[in-house]
């Protein structure tokens, strides 16, 4: 078959190479049927999550056909059209019972590595370095998906793969983030970060009552998107100073709870910003955390700051005495899927949301090395690619 | 095995790489070790297994001191191998099982090569003997007898090794069932004392450069198995090109 290969920082690859198999009873193997890149393909590809090998096959948003099944599995057939969750849970584990499916006990066979960094181990994820797990992704013409008796949703024939295709991640991701700022009818939720993950957690809060969103990049289509689109109010964060301006539409209390949906990449004017760009680079910082500087900062007292963007190792400077003083609620982590997939595809399936409106590009996978680039520089107008692994190139 | 064998050799490259990340980051490490609030000594023996599995051979031990006067509760290893010598592992995990399924699983030794990838077999001689082979380095078997000394169903598991033996151990396990919850604690503690020189070797390959990173292996995909029928494992997946380094990490490892 054919997949996306990682090789290095900024080198990815479309090869070929043997077909995956099943290696235990509860896997399936999926024919791709669509794929997408994600926001957080990028930490990877800029080399700032540890632990990638040559040769890793990345993605972790994917939707496809059952083409074989282990013996164990007792939930899908041959044929069945699935939507994969990025998080592997086992389902028989403490967190898998309590619902917090990215907590999965048992799905990262290296489970020792990421005990090592963070203290415990958390769930397996698809193509998303060997800390956790080194699983292959779906970026490929065929993928495996271990406890797939779990996680994976089927899908009715009357929606389209782009319809669904992000009950995989960024849906449940934007819609966790929101749920966690406990949104009282009316509340102010700002949401920085305006890329797939921030649209959808700019239409989420809405769908949970909030009466206001303001929404804060510094990209000209995106922002647009988050207006346009989604009913937000914008802030550019190029041309205004983020927490004054925050402060003054909010008649001087803040905003009542605060998404960082950009995470440990987070670029821009500030100073702070700079300086935590220099310091990466010199091996000083494994994170740039100016993002979540600005959301504890602005964040009204007692409010929540919800994040779903990645942090991976050590934050430098973050304000945790205006945290601790304004008595600020923390919510984040990895998705936990399998709390959202279900309800969310009723709501898609009744009209009610169509998460396909991010989607500004579609790539066969023979030229995903090039959609990289491009959703990598936000070219073109790029906000979310997807791609087609059996599409002939063109 | 084979399967086991190229899913830790494969771990072997990620070691070095997340160290190596890790270290590379100013503070990083020295902040993680220092979260770890270990002693001076503790720390030192993480550092160096090995040089500690050298002063236990050195020193004299005088294993088996005490086993016989204490029957009722040796949950200690200490008390089993007569002193505070050679390596000490004190692992635990905690398994989504009431006591009661644990212990008859773990009370089956001869199926505990199922669990444990470096067992290559348990089996019984007697009543409470039994026999182990272990895979050692170059593919080579260690092979140890070793008596049951204490068993409290559902509860306590005592054993240490008897004869001769390459490597003087004795260990516990200890299952307790969590208040008013269906889970159960596994507490391993084992210790172990190379009798001669000769398989200092042995023992710190089998154990890793950090005592317990072995048992903690094996108590984890123990857990795994019964918890959900499986281990987890990505090897002989799907991947592209691989570097020269990792073939070369790899056959090294
Ligand atoms: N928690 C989860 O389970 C989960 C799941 C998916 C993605 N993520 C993470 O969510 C984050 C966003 O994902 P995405 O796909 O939308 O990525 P993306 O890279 O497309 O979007 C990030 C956006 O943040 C903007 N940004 C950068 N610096 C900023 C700043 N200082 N202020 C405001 N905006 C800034 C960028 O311009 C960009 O539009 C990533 O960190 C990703 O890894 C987390
Ligand atoms: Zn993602
Ligand atoms: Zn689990």
């Amino acid at each position: 078959m054919r997949a996306l290969v990682w090789h290095g920082k900024n080198d990815v690859r479309v090869e070929q190479m043997p077909d995956p198999k099943i290696l235990n009873p509860r896997d399936v193997i999926l024919r791709v049927t669509t794929t997408a890149i994600c926001g957080s393909d990028l930490h990877l590809v800029n080399g700032v999550i540890p632990s990638m090998q040559a040769g890793d096959i990345l993605g972790h948003e994917f939707m496809g056909e059952v083409v074989e099944v282990g013996k164990e599995n007792q939930k899908l057939k041959v044929g069945d059209r699935v939507v994969v969750p990025f998080t592997i849970a086992c389902g028989g584990c403490f967190f898998c019972e309590k619902a917090l499916w990215s907590l999965c006990d048992n799905s990262n066979p290296n489970a020792w590595m990421a005990e090592k960094l963070w203290g415990y181990s958390t769930s397996g994820l698809f193509g998303y370095s060997h800390l956790t797990g080194g699983y292959a992704g779906g970026q490929a013409e065929y993928v495996r998906v271990p406890y797939s008796d779990v996680g994976p949703l089927k899908i009715p024939a009357s929606v389209t793969d782009e319809q669904v295709l992000f009950l995989s991640d960024i849906l449940p991701t934007g819609y966790q983030a929101a749920e966690n700022c406990d949104i009282q009818p009316g509340d102010t939720v700002a949401v920085w970060g305006c890329g797939p993950v921030g649209q959808m957690a700019i239409r989420s809060a809405f769908l949970l009552g909030a009466g206001r969103v303001i929404a804060i990049d510094n990209v000209c289509e995106r922002l647009e998107m988050a207006r346009d689109r989604n009913g937000a109010e914008t802030i550019d964060f190029s041309h205004q100073d983020v927490f004054d301006r925050l402060k003054t539409i909010t008649g001087g209390r803040g905003p009542d709870s605060c998404i960082d949906a950009v995470g440990l990449e987070s670029h821009g004017g500030s100073f702070d910003a700079y300086v935590d760009k220099a310091k990466m680079a010199l091996y000083l910082a494994t994170d740039r955390p100016s993002v979540l500087r600005q959301a504890i900062h602005a964040c009204r007292k007692g409010g929540v700051v919800s994040v779903p963007g990645v942090y991976g190792g050590f934050l430098d400077k973050v304000p945790f005495g205006a945290a601790f003083q304004k008595g600020l609620t923390f919510k984040m982590g990895q998705t936990h899927m399998m709390r959202y997939m279900q309800p969310l595809l009723e709501r898609i399936e009744r009209g009610e949301l169509d998460p396909s409106f991010v989607i500004t590009h579609r790539f066969p996978l023979a030229r995903a090395a090039e959609a990289y680039d491009l959703f990598g520089r936000k070219q073109d107008g790029c906000i979310k690619v997807v791609m087609k692994p059996h599409d002939l190139v063109h | 095995m084979k399967k086991n064998e190229v899913a830790m050799s494969a771990h072997t490259v990620n070691i070095s790489e997340t160290e190596r990340w890790l270290s590379s980051i100013a503070g990083a490490a020295m902040i993680l070790s220092g979260l770890k609030q270990r002693s001076v000594g503790g720390a030192l023996r993480a550092a160096s297994g090995a040089a500690l599995l050298t002063r236990g051979a050195s020193g004299y031990c005088p294993a088996y001191a005490s086993v016989g006067r204490s029957y009722s509760r040796i949950y200690d290893t200490r008390e089993a191998l007569g002193g505070r010598c050679g390596v000490h592992v004190d692992e635990s995990i905690t398994i989504n099982r009431p006591a009661a399924d644990v212990w008859a699983i773990w009370r089956d030794f001869e199926s505990l090569p199922n669990y444990i990838p470096s067992l290559k077999s348990v089996t019984r001689t007697d009543a409470t003997r039994f026999h182990w082979e272990a895979i050692g380095p170059g593919r080579r078997s260690i092979a140890w007898d070793a008596e049951i000394l204490n068993e409290i169903p559902n509860e306590l598991i005592a054993w240490r090794t008897i004869g001769e033996p390459d490597v003087v151990s004795a260990g516990s396990v200890r299952f307790v069932q969590s208040k008013g919850r269906g889970d159960t604690q596994v507490h391993v503690r084992l210790q172990y004392e190379p009798a001669g020189g000769k398989s200092t070797a042995a023992i710190a390959w089998l154990f890793g450069k950090e005592p317990g990173q072995l048992i903690r292996a094996g108590l984890r995909r123990f857990k795994a198995i019964i918890e959900t029928g499986e281990a987890p494992t990505t090897a002989g997946q799907a991947h592209g090109k691989r570097s020269l380094l990792h073939y070369a990490q790899r056959s090294h490892a």
